[in-house]
C-alpha cells in the first residue's frame, strides 16, 4: 500500500533526515497534513526532528496484534522530541533499565514478524 | 425542554456466545427492551444502533437496516461507528432526535460480536481505534495504548499496580450477583497483581474480557409518557460529548482524559447538575486505568487523586458514591459496540430499584454514564435522573 506523505517520512526517518511539519505558530504535527492541527494554519512546512528525545511513557507488550506476534515482548513508547512526539519501538535496551526520562535517538528498523518498516528508538 | 423517558430496557447476556449471530443478540436485547417499555411496534420511529467490528468480525457492514428487520422494526435505522462509545453516540442521537421534537419513540443501543475470532484477530480489530499510520505500525495495541497512558499516570502522580488490583476487585465484586455479567465471580487484589503482564504495568486482570453481547433501550418524549400512561421513572436529563486528536503522540495530557472532561461539562450544564450531584456511576473502565482517568475527568477527583479510591473504599459499594455497581467492563463484559447502552441500561435499572444492586443506592436519585472511545480521543457522559 502506497501511503503518500507518511511513506517519505517514515523514508526520511530511516535516512536520518526526520522532519515534522511546523506551522507559523511553531505548532509540530506529522504528515500527510493540510492544516495545522492546532490553530488551523495551512502554511506548513517541514523542520529537522531534533538529534534526541525523551522516553515520557512506555510499556512492555507481551500480547501483540499479528503483525507484530513475533516481536514480542517488545518494549514501546512515546518518544518527547520537543516539537512532535513520536510513537514507536524501543530497542537496544534492558527492559528493566527502561525509564521516564531515557535519552533516545530514532531510526527505521524492520518488524521482526512481517519486515516492515517501523520507528525505532535507542538510547544515545 | 422535551424531557427523555427512559421506556424500557434489554440486555442480552454479556460472555461467549461465539455461535450466535450478531442480529440474534440485538434482536434479543430489543424485544427485552420493547416488552419492557410496552410500547407498540410501530410507535418506533428510528433505530440508533452502535456497533464497531462488524465488518471485520462478521463481515457484515450495513447493519442498521439488518438489526432493525431482526427486532420486528419497520424505520430508518443507522449504525453508529465510535470504537468503543459506538452505543454511546448512537444513544445520544436518540436523545437529540426525541428533544428537538423529531420523534417521541426510538429505539437505542449496541451489539458486539467478539469471540467468533480468535485472540490475534480481535487484538487487530480493536487495534484499528488507534492511529493506522503513527500508533498501530509503532506496535500498538489497545492493551499497549492504556499501557503507556498507566505508565505516564504512575509516573506522574504515583500511585501503585496495588491500586490498580483494587479497581479490578472492587469490580468483580459488584458483578457476583448480575446475571448478565460475564465472570460473577470474586478476583482477588492478590490473583489481580499475579496475573499475567499483557502490556506492562497492566496485566491480564487490569483488563476487560473478550466479550459478545447486545443492549437496547426504549427512549420516549415525556409527552408520549404521559399520552401512554407509561410507568418511566427515569430520565435522561443531560447529554455531552468531547473529542480529542486521535494519537496518544498527539495529546496535550498522556495522563488525563481532557475529551471526558469536555463530555462531563456539557451533560452537567445540561441536567443544571454538578459532580456533587452523582450519587452512582458507570465509567468505562475498559482497563483499571481507564477508571481513574474517568473519575478525575468527571470531576469526581482532582488530578492524581483517584488512583486510590477503590482502595480507601470511596467507590465501592458501602462507600459515598459506588462505581460500577454493575461489574463495569473489567467483570460485566465490553462488547465493544453494545457497552455504552449497557451502562444505560445498568443505570436505569439501578435507578428504577429492579437491579440486583438497587439496594446499594436505596436513596439515588442521580446517576451518571461514561463511555469512552479508543484512548478517549471521544467520551459520551449522560445523566440519568429519578423523575417518577
Ligand atoms: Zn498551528
Amino acid at each position: 500500500m502506497v501511503d503518500t506523505g507518511y511513506d517519505e517520512w517514515i523514508e526520511a526517518i530511516g535516512a536520518g533526515e526526520g522532519y515534522y511539519l511546523d506551522c507559523p505558530e511553531d505548532h509540530g504535527s506529522l504528515p500527510p497534513r493540510r492544516t495545522c492541527p492546532h490553530c488551523g494554519a495551512l502554511e506548513l512546512a517541514e523542520r529537522p526532528l531534533p538529534e534526541s528525545g525523551t522516553v515520557e511513557t512506555f510499556s512492555v507488550v507481551h500480547v501483540a496484534s499479528p503483525s507484530f506476534a513475533d516481536d514480542t515482548p517488545y518494549a514501546t513508547g512515546v518518544v518527547d522530541f520537543g516539537p512532535v512526539r513520536l510513537t514507536g519501538v524501543i530497542r537496544g535496551i534492558e527492559f528493566d533499565d527502561l525509564e521516564v526520562g531515557t535519552s533516545v535517538g530514532v531510526g527505521v528498523e524492520e518488524s521482526e514478524t512481517t519486515g516492515e518498516p517501523v520507528v525505532v528508538f535507542r538510547p544515545r | 425542554m422535551t424531557a427523555v423517558r427512559v421506556a424500557g430496557v434489554g440486555l442480552t447476556h454479556f460472555g461467549r456466545h461465539p455461535d450466535r449471530t450478531g442480529r440474534d443478540l440485538f434482536a434479543e436485547a430489543a424485544l427485552a427492551a420493547r416488552e419492557d417499555a410496552g410500547v407498540p411496534r410501530e410507535d418506533i420511529e428510528a433505530l440508533h444502533y452502535g456497533n464497531f467490528m462488524g465488518a471485520l468480525a462478521e463481515r457484515q457492514a450495513h447493519q442498521g437496516p439488518l438489526v432493525a428487520e431482526a427486532a420486528g422494526l419497520s424505520c430508518p435505522a443507522t449504525r453508529y461507528e465510535q470504537a468503543c462509545a459506538s452505543a454511546g453516540v448512537a444513544a445520544r442521537q436518540g436523545i437529540k432526535d426525541i428533544r428537538n421534537g423529531e420523534n417521541d419513540v426510538v429505539l437505542v443501543g449496541g451489539m458486539e460480536r467478539m469471540t467468533n475470532l480468535e485472540t490475534a484477530g480481535v487484538t487487530e480489530s480493536l487495534a484499528i481505534a488507534a492511529d493506522e499510520l503513527y500508533e498501530v505500525r509503532a506496535g500498538i495495541t489497545f492493551p499497549g495504548a492504556y499501557a503507556l497512558m498507566a505508565r505516564a499516570y504512575l509516573s506522574q502522580f504515583g500511585g501503585s499496580r496495588e491500586d490498580l488490583a483494587h479497581i479490578a476487585s472492587k469490580n468483580h465484586h459488584n458483578a457476583v450477583n448480575n446475571e448478565y455479567a460475564q465472570y460473577q465471580r470474586e478476583v482477588t487484589v492478590d490473583e489481580a497483581l499475579d496475573s499475567p503482564p499483557v502490556a506492562e504495568p497492566l496485566h491480564l486482570f487490569d483488563a476487560c474480557p473478550i466479550t459478545d453481547g447486545a443492549s437496547a433501550l426504549v427512549l420516549v418524549s415525556d409527552e408520549y409518557a404521559e399520552e401512554h400512561d407509561l410507568d418511566a421513572p427515569v430520565a435522561i436529563t443531560g447529554s455531552g460529548q468531547g473529542g480529542d486528536k486521535m494519537a496518544l503522540q498527539d495529546r496535550e495530557h498522556l495522563a488525563q482524559t481532557p475529551a471526558a472532561t469536555k463530555a462531563a461539562d456539557e451533560a452537567y450544564a445540561d441536567a443544571g447538575r454538578t459532580s456533587d450531584d452523582v450519587d452512582v456511576a458507570e465509567v468505562h473502565d475498559c482497563f483499571t486505568i481507564a477508571e481513574v482517568l474517568a473519575l478525575e475527568s468527571l470531576g469526581f477527583y482532582e488530578p492524581g487523586e483517584a488512583i486510590g479510591a477503590a482502595r480507601r473504599g470511596e467507590t465501592t459499594r458501602d462507600g459515598d458514591r459506588p462505581v460500577n455497581l454493575s461489574g463495569g467492563l473489567k467483570a460485566k463484559g465490553h462488547p465493544v459496540g453494545a457497552t455504552g447502552g449497557s451502562q444505560l441500561v445498568e443505570m436505569t435499572r439501578l435507578l428504577r430499584g429492579d437491579h440486583p444492586n438497587s439496594d446499594v443506592v436505596a436513596d439515588a436519585e442521580v446517576g451518571l454514564t461514561h463511555n469512552a472511545g479508543g484512548t478517549v480521543a471521544s467520551a459520551v457522559v449522560h445523566l440519568l435522573e429519578v423523575v417518577n
